[in-house]
C-alpha cells in the first residue's frame, strides 16, 4: 500500500510536448512501473500524434475516456497552468499534480474557488497537489514529478514537505540508514495550493503500510500548525518534524512565494513550538531527521 | 514588488477611490510650485520611500505656508529616513508627494489581502485608523472586521456597507465608503496585488471618504501581464545585490551574518542557513541557485556573495537530483578560480553523480573542504571562519 498513487495508477501528462514536460516524462517512464503508468499526453494541436511512445489527445477529457487514466500531471507554463488544472477537474480526474512554478496567485484563487463550488454543488471531488511542487513518488512503483528516483527506496516511512530539495534531503537520509519510504509527497511552495500537510497526514495515518512520518515545513502560512493540531487529536503514528526558516527575516519572500513571515504565528519558532506541544519529535538540526525516525520506530 | 504611495494613489483614483489632490516632485522648487498650483493654505509634504512608518521618522510634515513647504521639502529631500521598516541605515529620500491638506474628522483602516486559510480575498476594516494595525490585531482583535470574498464574485455593496457600518462610518457617508471599499477590491484584483492597504482612510468634515495613504505589494508571478505596474518599479528602492542576483535568475537575500551560502532549492537553502546558526554562526545570505545551475550562474552567485565584505567563508550545499553533482562541482571549481577565492569554502554534495563531483573538487588542487552531511558542513565552515 501507499497513499494517492501506486503501480496501477494511470497518468495523463498535460504539457508533455514542451521541453520540461518531455524531459520529466521520460524520467518518469524509466522509473519502476512508469512505462505502464504514463498512458496519455494532451496537446490540442498534436492530437493523434505520439511522443515517447505515448499517444497525444486533444483534451484531458478525451485522454481520460480513451485510456481510463484518473490522474494528471501538469508542466504547462504559468500563464496557462490554472486553466490546465481546471480542465483536469472538469474531466472528473481523481488527482491533479501541478509542477508548474510561477502561476499568478489570482489565477490559483479563482481555480480553487471554482473547485470548491463545483464540489459543493455535488460535482466530483478532484484532489490537487501543488502547484510549484516536486510531485510525489511511491518507491519501486511509480513517480509523478521531478524528484530523482534513484535516491528512494521502498519502505514504511511517509515523507511530506512543501519544498523539493528538502524532501530529497529527508528521503536521502532515510535511504542511507536503510529505511525506505511508503510515499514521499511535496505539497509545493505557493501560498494558494491544493493538498496541505493536514490532508497528507490524514492519508498517512490511514495507510496500513506507513509506520511513521517525517513532516517538514517552512515559514509562512498556517498549514503546519493546522496539521499539528489535527495530529495531536488523531495521529496514531510517530512524527519527526522540522521547520525551515528560523533564520529568515520577517517580510521577505524566501524563494518560495509562500515562504514569507506575515504575522507572529507563522515564524519557524512558532511552528516548531506548536508541533512540539502536539507531540511531534521536533529537531532544529535537519541532518538528524532520519536518525530520529529510526529511534521512534 | 512594492510601489510608492503616490503611485498607489494613482491606481486607487483610477478605480474610483477618492484621494487628496497631490503632485509628485523631485526638487524643492518643484515642491513649492506644486503647493502653489494646488492652492489653499495647508499642505502635506510626504517622503516617498518603500517603507512604512515615515511620519514617525520625520518624513511627513504639515506646512502652513509656502515658506514652510520650501523648508520641509528641503529637509526631507535627500535625508536618510530611518523607520522601523528600513533598518538602521535608513533609506535616502529622492521623491516627494505634495498634497492638499485634509479636514480629518475620523481615521479608519481598510485593506485587501489574500487569505491562505480560506483561499479567498480578505477585506479587512477597522475603526482604529492611523495606528499600527499589527498592534491593533494583537491588543484589540475585535476591532478588526473581515469579510472573505470569492475572487470571481467580488465584494458586494451589501458586504461593503456592513464593513463600513461595522467600523462606525456615519450613515450619510456609508455610500462613499462603499465606493472606496469596492474600488479597493477591484483595484486589488485587477492589478494582481498581494496587499492593498489604506491607512488611514478618512472621513472629512463634508462627509466624504478619502484615502490618505496607499500601500501596495504585487504578486511577482503576475508581473508579466501588468506592464503598468512594472513601469512603477523604482530600482533606487531595491537592494542592489538582490537586483543583480535576479538578473542571473538567482534568488538572493542579504542577511547580517558572515557565512555565505549557495544552495539549490528554497527550502534546503533556509534549512542550510538554520543549520549554520544551530552550529554557532550566522548566515550572510539566502541564495537559491535554482534547478539549472550552469558554471556562469554559479560564478555569478560567488561574485554576489563575495561583494559582501562581511563574508568570511562560503558553504555550498547541493542535493543533486536533476541537476548533477559533477555539473555543480565543475561550476564551483571554475567560480572559485574566477573569483580568486580567498575565504574558506566547504562543499557538501549529495545525490546524482556525487562521487564524480567529489573527485572534480579534490582533483582541482583548490583548498576545498568537503563534507558529508549538512551538520558536518556547518561544523566545518563555522570552525574555518573562527
Amino acid at each position: 500500500m501507499s497513499i494517492l498513487i501506486n503501480k496501477d495508477t494511470k497518468i495523463i501528462t498535460q504539457g508533455m510536448t514542451g521541453k520540461t514536460g518531455q524531459f520529466h516524462t521520460e524520467k518518469c517512464q524509466e522509473y519502476a512501473n512508469g512505462k505502464y503508468c504514463f498512458v496519455a499526453g494532451v496537446n490540442p494541436k498534436k492530437a493523434g500524434e505520439s511522443l515517447l511512445g505515448i499517444p497525444i489527445f486533444g483534451s484531458v477529457k478525451d485522454a481520460a475516456a480513451e485510456t481510463g487514466a484518473t490522474v494528471s500531471v501538469i508542466y504547462v507554463p504559468p500563464p496557462g497552468a490554472a486553466a490546465a488544472i481546471w480542465e483536469a477537474v472538469e474531466a472528473d480526474l481523481d488527482l491533479v499534480v501541478c509542477i508548474t512554478e510561477g502561476i499568478p496567485v489570482r489565477d490559483m484563487l479563482v481555480v480553487r474557488n471554482r473547485m470548491k463550488k463545483r464540489e459543493a454543488a455535488g460535482g466530483k471531488k478532484t484532489l490537487l497537489l501543488g502547484p510549484n511542487c516536486p510531485g510525489l513518488i511511491t518507491p519501486d512503483e511509480v513517480k509523478i514529478g521531478i524528484m530523482p528516483g534513484h535516491i528512494h527506496r521502498k519502505g514504511r516511512i511517509g515523507v511530506v514537505s512543501r519544498s523539493g530539495t528538502l524532501t530529497y534531503e529527508a528521503v536521502g537520509q532515510l535511504t542511507e540508514i536503510g529505511l525506505g519510504q511508503s510515499t514521499a509527497v511535496g505539497t509545493g511552495g505557493d501560498p494558494i495550493n491544493g493538498l496541505k500537510h493536514i490532508d497528507i497526514m490524514r492519508l498517512f495515518n490511514d495507510d496500513p503500510d506507513t509506520d511513521a512520518v517525517i513532516m517538514i515545513g517552512e515559514i509562512g502560512g498556517p498549514d503546519e500548525a493546522d496539521a499539528a493540531m489535527w495530529c495531536k487529536a488523531n495521529m496514531k503514528k510517530p512524527i519527526v518534524g522540522f521547520i525551515a526558516g528560523v533564520t529568515a527575516p520577517a517580510g521577505k519572500r524566501m524563494g518560495h512565494a509562500g515562504a514569507l513571515i506575515s504575522g507572529g504565528a507563522d515564524t519557524a519558532d512558532a511552528k516548531l513550538a506548536i508541533m512540539e506541544e502536539c507531540g511531534f519529535t521536533v529537531t532544529r538540526d535537519p541532518s538528524e531527521m532520519g536518525k530520529l525516525i529510526k529511534k521512534l520506530i | 514588488m512594492k510601489i510608492h504611495e503616490y503611485q498607489g494613489k494613482q491606481l486607487l483614483k483610477k478605480f474610483g477611490v477618492a484621494v487628496p489632490r497631490g503632485v509628485f516632485c523631485q526638487s524643492v522648487d518643484e515642491a513649492v510650485k506644486a503647493a502653489e498650483s494646488l492652492g489653499g493654505n495647508l499642505w502635506v509634504v510626504k517622503a516617498q520611500i518603500h517603507a512604512g512608518g515615515r511620519g514617525k521618522g520625520g518624513g511627513v510634515k504639515v506646512a502652513k505656508s509656502l515658506d514652510e513647504v520650501r523648508e520641509f521639502a528641503g529637509q526631507i529631500l535627500g535625508m536618510q529616513l530611518v523607520t522601523h521598516q528600513t533598518g538602521p541605515v535608513g533609506q535616502k529620500v529622492r521623491r516627494l508627494l505634495i498634497e492638499e491638506g485634509a479636514d480629518i474628522r475620523k481615521e479608519y483602516y481598510v485593506a485587501a489581502l489574500t487569505d491562505r486559510t480560506t483561499q479567498t480575498v480578505a477585506m479587512m476594516a477597522s475603526s482604529e485608523g492611523g495606528m499600527d494595525i499589527e498592534k491593533v490585531a494583537h491588543d484589540t482583535p475585535e476591532k478588526i472586521l473581515k469579510v472573505f470574498v470569492d475572487p470571481e464574485e467580488g465584494l458586494s455593496a451589501k458586504q461593503a456597507a456592513e464593513l463600513a457600518t461595522g467600523i462606525g462610518v456615519p450613515a450619510a457617508s456609508v455610500d462613499s465608503a462603499v465606493a472606496a471599499l469596492q474600488g479597493l477590491f477591484k483595484c486589488y484584483m485587477e492589478t494582481d496585488a498581494s496587499l492593498a492597504e489604506i491607512n488611514p482612510l478618512i472621513l472629512e468634515g463634508d462627509g466624504n471618504i478619502k484615502a490618505i495613504d496607499a500601500k501596495f505589494n504585487f504578486d511577482s508571478n503576475a508581473l508579466y501581464r501588468q506592464p503598468e505596474i512594472v513601469a512603477f518599479r523604482d530600482l533606487d528602492e531595491e537592494d542592489p545585490d538582490e537586483l543583480e542576483a535576479s538578473k542571473h535568475d538567482l534568488s538572493y537575500i542579504s542577511l547580517d551574518g558572515n557565512i555565505g551560502c549557495l544552495v539549490n532549492g528554497a527550502g534546503l537553502a533556509m534549512a542550510t542557513m538554520d543549520t549554520i546558526k544551530y552550529f554557532g554562526a550566522e548566515p550572510a545570505n539566502f541564495l537559491d541557485v535554482g534547478g539549472g545551475a550552469t558554471t556562469d550562474k554559479v560564478t555569478s552567485a560567488f561574485q554576489i556573495m563575495l561583494k559582501n565584505p562581511k563574508v568570511k567563508g562560503i558553504l555550498v550545499n547541493i542535493f543533486g537530483g536533476i541537476m548533477r553533482c559533477d555539473t555543480i562541482a565543475t561550476g564551483v571549481v571554475a567560480a572559485a578560480r574566477e573569483t580568486h577565492l580567498s575565504v574558506p569554502l566547504v562543499v557538501r554534495m549529495k545525490g546524482t553523480n556525487e562521487d564524480i563531483g567529489k573527485k572534480i573538487l579534490s582533483d582541482s588542487g583548490l583548498p576545498i573542504i568537503t563534507a558529508d552531511s549538512m551538520a558536518d558542513a556547518a561544523t566545518k565552515i563555522v570552525a574555518a571562519v573562527k
